[in-house]
């Protein structure tokens, strides 16, 4: 009976100590990549994990990857919406904006 | 007609930058004249550098034909461009885009209708090249520009350490098309404050630009373009043209061109990357339609139900944009 709440417990626990997927916010703003107020060029995080690109400018942005390691392509999407992106293999992955082609960061997933 | 006047001044608009986050909302600040881009390390610009590009940039030597030189197609007395609705290349061929003009490429982050370089040096060095246009090999250009002692005395001035080179031949266009840079237009002053230097038309023209007519979507700042590139929903001219798709294979990208600049419009007709309408009221008249064709069109394209006198006061404020004194260049003698 003891080892059965024992292993009741433990059953509990493994969901809680398992590592949540993080979900990042990646904004666009005057045509450049901003997380928390601050431009960024690079981005790391971990197998699994979520950005959503979120388009802070009165016009639209196209976000995209043509990376080997990943690609996706979000379409067209304008002020205010946000599109998300899961990373579910390690390595870098370039993404840019097919509109605005001078916006560029790296994910780096690890 | 009072709350047009009062949007209109630039007071309102200083006032309006200070306050928004980041410029994101344009203010009349962002229309201010910046620095241009700095120039790669390598080819800070020094007046041998200067002096080289501009004799290089005249010089029909350059061609494959001996005919053709970059003022060809680039002519300073026609807005440097070549008032074709497109360009002419080797052998009177007809190419497939419009010749944009030279003036503020040193603020362009992409060169080419594509955005197929990043920088002068690399942009420069393509027409040369490119067997449509001026149909050159490299390796008779270097041994021709060598055989010319005024040629091997400016190389040595400016680029000692390239010589009669390909690299310092890009890097010369490039220093000397930094150089050409539109002067002061009345848009200008009246956005440092003197309120008489454009019309109540123009005023209203502005405000369209940034508010009915969506025009700032794309064309913004100083040199009113975005460093973008954009499906307007043109009409082929000739076969399909794949725009940037031929750089980034992606549906926003197919028929899209970069932004050109807006300024000295009255010198660079006609418009568009296949200088398919000869007026700037044909241009507007394509907007207002939001574009003809659907395929792969530019979200930011909507009918704008502009007016008779709104389209004109667009224009008012387009031709504002014109250099009161546009820049003019001497040719040079060219080495020998």
């Amino acid at each position: 009976m003891q080892s059965q709440r024992i292993a009741l417990v433990i059953a509990c626990l493994i969901p809680a100590l398992q590592v949540r997927a993080e979900e990042y916010v990646v904004d666009q703003i005057n045509k450049s990549f901003v997380m928390t107020g601050k431009p960024i060029t690079a981005l790391k995080l971990k197998k699994g994990d979520t950005v959503s690109f979120k388009n802070g400018d009165p016009f639209f942005h196209n976000i995209f990857s043509l990376s080997e390691l990943q690609t996706f392509d979000l379409g067209s999407y304008p002020a205010g919406e946000a599109r998300a992106v899961k990373f579910e293999a390690a390595g870098t992955v370039d993404v840019e904006c097919a509109i605005h082609p001078d916006m560029h960061m790296t994910v780096e997933v690890e | 007609m009072r709350s047009i006047s009062f949007l209109t001044r630039p007071g309102f608009f200083l006032v309006l930058a200070c306050l928004s986050w980041g410029g994101a909302q344009a203010g009349i600040l962002d229309y201010r004249r910046p620095p241009i881009l700095p120039p790669p390390a390598g080819n800070e610009s020094t007046p041998a550098r200067v002096a080289l590009g501009k004799v290089l940039f005249f010089d029909p030597r350059l061609s494959g034909s001996k005919w053709i030189s970059c003022a060809t197609c680039h002519n300073p007395a026609l807005g440097w461009a070549d008032g074709l609705p497109t360009g002419i290349g080797h052998g009177m061929q007809n190419l497939a885009r419009s010749t944009p003009t030279v003036l503020n490429t040193a603020y362009n982050k992409f060169q080419f209708w594509d955005g197929r370089a990043r920088s002068l040096e690399e942009q420069a060095l393509g027409p040369i090249l490119n067997a449509g246009e001026m149909h050159r090999d490299i390796d008779g250009l270097l041994r021709d520009l060598s055989a010319i002692d005024g040629y091997r005395t400016m190389f040595a001035a400016a680029y000692r350490e390239d010589g009669i080179s390909e690299a310092a031949i890009g890097k010369a266009l490039a220093a000397y098309e930094r150089t050409l840079i539109t002067t002061e237009a009345p848009f200008d002053a009246w956005v440092e404050g003197n309120e008489s230097a454009i019309t109540d038309s123009a005023k209203r023209g502005f405000v369209l630009f940034e508010g009915k007519a969506k025009c700032n979507l794309c064309h913004q700042g100083f040199n009113f373009q975005d460093d973008g590139f954009h499906n307007l929903g043109l009409k082929e001219r000739g076969k399909p043209d794949p725009g940037r798709y031929a750089q980034r294979a992606l549906p926003a990208a197919r028929g899209a061109f970069k932004t050109p600049t807006l300024r000295e419009l009255s010198l660079t007709a006609p418009y568009m990357h296949n200088g398919a309408y000869a007026t700037l009221q044909q241009v507007i008249d394509h907007y207002n339609r939001g574009g003809d064709v659907r395929t792969n069109l530019s979200p930011n394209m909507h009918p704008l139900n502009l007016s008779t006198t709104e389209k004109s006061d667009l224009i008012e404020f387009l031709g504002a944009l014109n250099s009161t004194n546009p820049l003019t260049e001497t040719i040079p003698i060219l080495p020998q």
